[in-house]
């Protein structure tokens, strides 16, 4: 049941039945150009070979550390900057194809900002930046405005009083409550939520947290959730993926990596998160030093100069994105039998 | 080796929902929503400097608009038996000049061409100049490369020196001096018009506004275009000051306004040769321009800190 | 260093090439034939043929162009219509003087325009700070040709202390730096000081209260650090944009001092310029703005050197 009067049911716009993901990465990379001192030519590898799928009604949670490649691929998934090789498939068609043209795309595909105040036009009241939107997309003004006013309803910002305001006149949260309402404006299937939290206040965040699991209930919507706060990953997420230095560590079910993580890597992420708990706090800070730069990003696994298991083979190979359980896929030599990695042989032994 | 990890953080209880954030704005329930100018022209009258500022610039276009009909002697009409006389003249209120005019009709009708040859050139080059650096600036790439690379050519001369050079090479009069102006702030206005929209290219609402599937005009008309005009302007209302003293300068110069007409600049350069015998009246038609300039700069001053609004 | 000198040098020499296109043009906008000044009314279509391929006008203008260009980097900048003597010594007499008179104005300028500033942002809001900014807004709103006759008013027609006009008592037109030389000076260079001196007070009021307001001051008093350790670090912190602003405004004197040049008969570039304009002779006219143009570009690119040399937070990269 929806809110919006014309809204079409988003589970009627099924193509591939519920088996099929909604949007499938493969291969993703892209590269920027710097120029060093010298005049040398460089690139930062910012995503470099990814892939994911994202399931349809999940919510996919993306974690890593600043500058691991979250933000690159997320403005990569909404075509804002232009990926050097790799597809993406939606509900099976092709983006950027004949049959799933971007404009189409990104129709069903809607993005919500870290900055609640940069993402909205300060001279827009909250009304004219939600209704640009169903506008620019042939909706009719006077809709587009009812529309707008219906959804801000939802959110929980009473149109009467915060339709006519400008985004500086009303708090981040409530901000970030419009902005979701504009994503929400041209009916997506999936949204991606980029650090949509992250700039909030703990108690707004949990409010806004809960905000969105309800729409997600209600318009039957699919999340990418994008953080940095493994704890409120925790909370959102049916699954998580692990990214560091532009490639995926670890990818599975919520509570297998965040309860049993195989990379040590995620390990690491979990240990140098502070706890609230005293009886439960690590005395080992797991994570020492900066990522490595990632225009120059190490050998073999990215993550060896860091890790507590490397061992000669990991700056010679770089380890795979392999399955040790089903639907919970591990890019490390050590949870890899055959890899030639002492950890992985006692593994196999082992099993 | 399983890593701790809590869910504590996180304060989840539905009930909380809704307590603080969303029934309390930052200000008063119901408090009537200013758009942006709406908060500039608050701020702006309570800025006392301006507003005397604004007030004398509207005295002198009041003048300026009804001194055809309110000048109290014939400006044109001159005697040779009453020249330079002083200040204070039982007829001529503010003295005649060398050619025995009464003075404060020449100033009050001078008003007229001076304000139109200085302020003129700055509304030409603010449609021209944002025009090329917003374009400059939203498209980017080898049109910016082009167009920027073009104007710092311009930037490579002196402003004045600029403006004499192309008087002096178009020849004398008021439509040249307006023309060589005009050529003088395009390239400065282009390149503030350039900066600030390509700031604003970068911001997140115009790639919230790509993603909603709007097409690159729309989004220049409707989400770029009403945050760049605004600094733009501003940036202009500051050159009205400096162009009315280079356009005025010019007739100084015998480059713009020709005589019999009165012009500030044109009357203090036939006044020149009065300063020994009447060096007050000889130095009237600069306390205009002085002040009409000084008038300008103060009120582009208050606009411009009326616009700083910090969130 | 080099390596970023090398670059700016490459970056500059498009804009110089652009400028020069600029000035070739400029002649070329005049209405009517540039030779019309110097020809007499009656001259025969004969000779007007003759003149106008003796001066080059009767080819295409790019080829105009191009040999004007190859001259002009032989150090060749034409021939004078009105005197028959080369531009180029006519325009290096000129630049000397207005060269003397637009340095000394910056040195004013920048002295007081500092000095203001430094009072107005170390004591912001005070009366001080109040009288330093209506300074500044004097000096950048006034007709500084005004300025010039007011103070020729004052100071020679009243008080009969200077001299009204003129670069000295000979009338020859060569500044030398002696005392007569020297009261001459005085007044042009005042009235020019105003500009520079109401930009610079303002640049450095915004400068010295932005840095004040900073962190890292605020943790050298708590460290302990005194006041003039303080002032040590505002100065060094100020110092490069200062010294690139006197510098550009050295270069907007030079070419804009036409109008003060005007009023005092001072024989520089301004004083030449006005003659050029008035007989309508192109080729000085084209001459000097190209060598003042050129002057400013040259000066640009020291300002931009030197402040990255000062300034640690530039990379030079």
């Amino acid at each position: 049941m929806s809110v919006i009067p014309d809204a079409p049911d988003p589970f009627a716009r099924d193509r591939g039945g519920p088996a099929q993901p909604l949007l499938s990465v493969s291969g993703l990379i892209k590269h920027f150009p710097v120029r060093k001192a010298g005049g040398k030519k460089q690139v930062v590898r910012a995503v470099d070979g990814v892939d994911f799928d994202v399931l349809k009604g999940e919510t996919l949670g993306i974690v890593g550390e600043s500058g691991c490649g979250k933000s690159t691929t997320a403005k990569l998934l909404m075509g804002l900057i232009e990926r050097d090789s790799g597809s993406l498939l939606y509900d099976g068609q092709a983006v950027g194809e004949r049959a799933m043209p971007w404009r189409s795309y990104r129709r069903q595909v809607q993005m919500v900002f870290q900055d609640s105040y940069a993402s909205l036009n300060p001279r827009m009241t909250v009304e004219q930046s939600i209704a640009f939107g169903p506008k620019v997309n042939g909706v009719p003004g006077r809709e587009a405005v009812e529309r707008a006013r219906a959804l801000l309803a939802r959110v929980g910002l009473e149109p009467k009083r915060f339709a006519g305001r400008y985004p500086h006149e009303i708090s981040g949260g409530q901000r970030q409550r419009v902005n979701i309402a504009r994503s929400l404006a041209l009916e997506p299937r999936l949204v991606l939520l980029d650090e949509a939290v992250s700039a909030l206040d703990k108690s707004v965040e949990a409010q806004v947290l809960n905000l969105l699991l309800d729409l997600k209930a209600e318009f039957g919507l699919t999340y990418i959730f994008i953080s940095h706060d493994l704890n409120v990953v925790r909370f959102i997420s049916d699954r998580v993926m692990v990214m560091y230095l532009g490639r995926v560590a670890e990818i599975g079910p919520s509570d297998t990596v965040l309860d049993a993580p195989a990379h040590p890597y995620t390990e690491a992420l979990l240990a140098s998160m502070p706890s609230l708990d005293p009886d439960n706090r690590t005395q080992a800070a797991l994570l020492a030093g900066d990522p490595p730069n990632p225009i120059d990003p190490p050998p073999g696994c990215r993550f060896h100069p860091r890790c507590a298991l490397a061992e000669g083979v990991c700056s010679q190979k770089e380890p795979p994105l392999d399955a040790i359980r089903p639907l919970h896929r591990v890019a490390c030599l050590a949870r890899q039998p055959g890899s030639g990695h002492s950890a992985a042989r006692a593994d196999a032994l082992a099993a | 080796m399983t890593a701790p990890v809590t869910a504590a953080s996180v304060a989840l209880d539905g009930g909380v929902l809704a307590a603080e954030d969303v029934t309390h704005g930052p200000e008063a329930a119901f408090a009537p929503s200013r758009g942006f100018w709406g908060h500039v022209g608050h701020r702006l009258v309570r800025d006392p400097v301006a507003m005397g500022a604004g007030a004398v610039i509207l005295i002198v276009v009041l003048i300026a608009i009804l001194s055809p009909w309110i000048t109290p002697m014939d400006p044109y009409k001159g005697s040779m038996l009453r020249r330079l006389k002083h200040v204070g003249d039982a007829t001529y209120w503010l003295g005649s000049d060398e050619l025995g005019r009464d003075m404060i009709s020449r100033l009050m009708l001078g008003s007229r061409l001076s304000l139109f040859i200085g302020v003129t050139p700055v509304l030409i080059a603010f449609v021209i100049g944002s025009g090329i650096g917003i374009l400059a600036g939203y498209v980017g790439g080898w049109t910016n490369t082009i167009l920027m690379r073009t104007i710092d050519v311009f930037f490579a001369f002196p402003s004045v020196l600029l403006a004499i050079a192309l008087s002096g090479a178009l020849g004398a009069g008021i439509f040249n001096s307006i023309v060589s102006l005009t050529c003088v702030f395009v390239p400065q206005i282009a390149r503030v018009a350039e900066s600030v929209t390509t700031g604003i290219r970068k911001r997140d609402y115009i790639d919230a506004a790509k993603l909603s599937g709007a097409s690159a005009l729309t989004i220049m008309r409707v989400q770029v275009l009403g945050n760049v005009v605004g600094p733009i302007f501003v940036y202009a209302t500051s050159l009205i000051s400096v162009s009315m003293i280079l356009a005025s300068g010019l007739s100084f110069l015998g480059l713009g306004v020709r005589p019999p007409e009165p012009e500030w600049g044109l009357m203090l350069n036939t006044l020149r040769t009065a300063i020994y015998v009447n060096p007050v009246v000889a130095a009237l038609p600069g306390v205009c321009i002085f002040i009409v300039s000084i008038a300008f700069n103060l009120f582009s001053d208050g606009l411009r800190s009326a616009m700083e609004i910090r969130q | 260093m080099l390596l970023y000198i090398l670059k700016r040098l490459v970056y500059v020499t498009p804009v110089a090439f652009g400028v020069s296109v600029v000035c070739f043009l400029l002649v070329h906008l005049a209405p009517g034939d540039p030779l019309s000044a110097v020809l007499p009314a009656d001259a025969t279509q004969a000779t007007i043929d003759e003149m106008r391929a003796a001066y080059g006008f009767d080819k295409p203008l790019p080829v105009q162009y191009l040999i004007w260009l190859w001259h002009v980097l032989h150090g060749d900048l034409g021939t004078s219509i009105a005197t028959g003597r080369p531009v180029l010594g006519e325009v290096s007499r000129a630049v000397v003087n207005s060269l003397i008179l637009a340095s000394v104005a910056t040195v004013i300028g920048f002295t007081f325009g500092t000095l203001f500033g430094f009072v107005a942002g170390y004591h912001r809001n005070s009366l001080a700070d109040r009288a330093a900014s209506a300074v500044s807004v004097f000096g950048v709103s006034v007709p500084h040709y005004w300025l010039g006759m007011v103070l020729v008013i004052v100071f020679s027609a009243n008080l009969g202390w200077l001299p009204p006009t003129g670069a000295g008592p000979d009338g020859s037109g060569n500044w030398r730096p002696d005392f007569e030389h020297l009261r001459y000076l005085i007044l042009p260079a005042i009235t020019m000081s105003v500009i520079p001196m109401g930009i610079i007070a303002r640049t450095v009021r915004a400068l010295v209260a932005d840095i004040l307001s900073q962190d890292f001051v605020e943790a050298l008093r708590a460290k302990g650090m005194d006041e003039r350790g303080v002032f040590r670090h505002v100065v060094r912190n100020a110092a490069p944009t200062a010294l690139a602003i006197m510098g550009l405004q050295l270069g907007y004197l030079l070419g804009g001092s036409i109008l003060v040049e005007t009023v005092f008969a001072w024989p520089g570039t301004g004083f030449l310029l006005n003659a050029a304009i008035f007989q309508r002779d192109l080729p000085l006219l084209q001459g000097s703005i190209l060598v003042l143009a050129m002057f400013f570009v040259a000066l640009n690119l020291l300002v931009d050197v030197m402040q990255t040399a000062l300034d640690p937070r530039i990379e030079r990269a």
